[in-house]
């Protein structure tokens, strides 16, 4: 028998929808099953924790070969660059995510801090992006330096998204 | 006190330690199950495990935290508090129901 799991450290580091959603159903997961949780937002992914960015997060279409369109058939990767296929495209999934008792990035964000998890942004990006800690929803714990997030994973098991 | 302790022992568990067959719950298994939990079982407590039994009764599967926290009245934070270490496993052992189906 191995031991449990007992802290996770998720680093969150796209900015699509389907770049943010598994670590946060992750780091959320993590505290139902009693695990502490950490998530660490940097490069495109703090756009999830960027007040004015995180009600607008989309799945990006372009590029994306495993797209498929409504009922199942392979959406050919041309069709993604078209105006509006995007927002279509998010659309589509958060009505499904919805059903499925996902929510919305915001109100993610506050149930995990809510449920004791913790969240971070990283430094570097923040000053690559010229951002600062007003431009952040209020449950960012912190802005911490790679050896911060490093000190805070003590004992977790660091997960890359 | 004894004599519930010794009837929840002659119950039937399956391996996650939830009840197989949910028509052996009664509120005094409950007050048991809770406290091998280490839990006190408050007011509060009984608005989650009713609420979990409900939502169960309708579709077969314990509640996601999401709709728990929306449709009970009881918050996140406050869940968390009343079931530490996992709450909606924890409920829904203490519920008597089997290990909730859901991820979110």
């Amino acid at each position: 028998m191995y031991e449990r799991i007992k802290k996770v450290s998720i680093v969150i580091s796209k900015g699509s929808l389907d770049g943010v959603y598994p670590g946060l159903i992750m780091g959320n997961g993590a505290r139902m099953e009693g695990m502490d949780a950490m998530l660490f937002f940097t490069f495109f992914g703090l756009d999830a924790i960027v007040d004015s960015r995180m009600d607008k997060i989309t799945v990006a279409t372009v590029g994306n070969s495993a797209m498929r369109m409504p009922g199942g058939m392979k959406m050919p990767t041309l069709l993604g660059m078209l105006p509006g296929m995007s927002a279509f495209a998010s659309k589509m999934m958060k009505k499904e995510m919805e059903a499925l008792d996902i929510p919305p990035v915001r109100e993610f964000i506050e149930m995990i801090s809510d449920s004791g998890g913790e969240i971070y942004a990283c430094k570097a990006a923040m000053d690559m992006f010229h951002l600062t800690k007003k431009d952040l929803c209020p449950q960012v714990n912190e802005i911490l330096t790679v050896g911060e997030f490093y000190e805070r994973s003590a004992g977790a098991q660091i997960i890359f998204t | 006190m004894e004599k519930i302790e010794s009837k929840i022992k002659q119950l039937d568990f399956d391996a996650d330690g939830n009840l197989v067959h949910l028509e052996d719950w009664d509120k005094e298994v409950a007050k048991e199950l809770a406290k091998s939990e280490g839990i006190e079982l408050t007011e509060k407590h009984w608005v989650v495990i009713d609420y979990m039994r409900k939502v169960y009764e309708q579709t077969g599967d314990a509640p996601s935290i999401r709709k728990l926290t929306k449709e009970s009245g009881v918050s996140t934070k406050e869940l968390y508090s009343l079931f530490p270490g996992g709450p909606a496993k924890k409920a829904a052992r203490i519920a008597g129901l089997p290990k909730p189906k859901g991820c979110i």
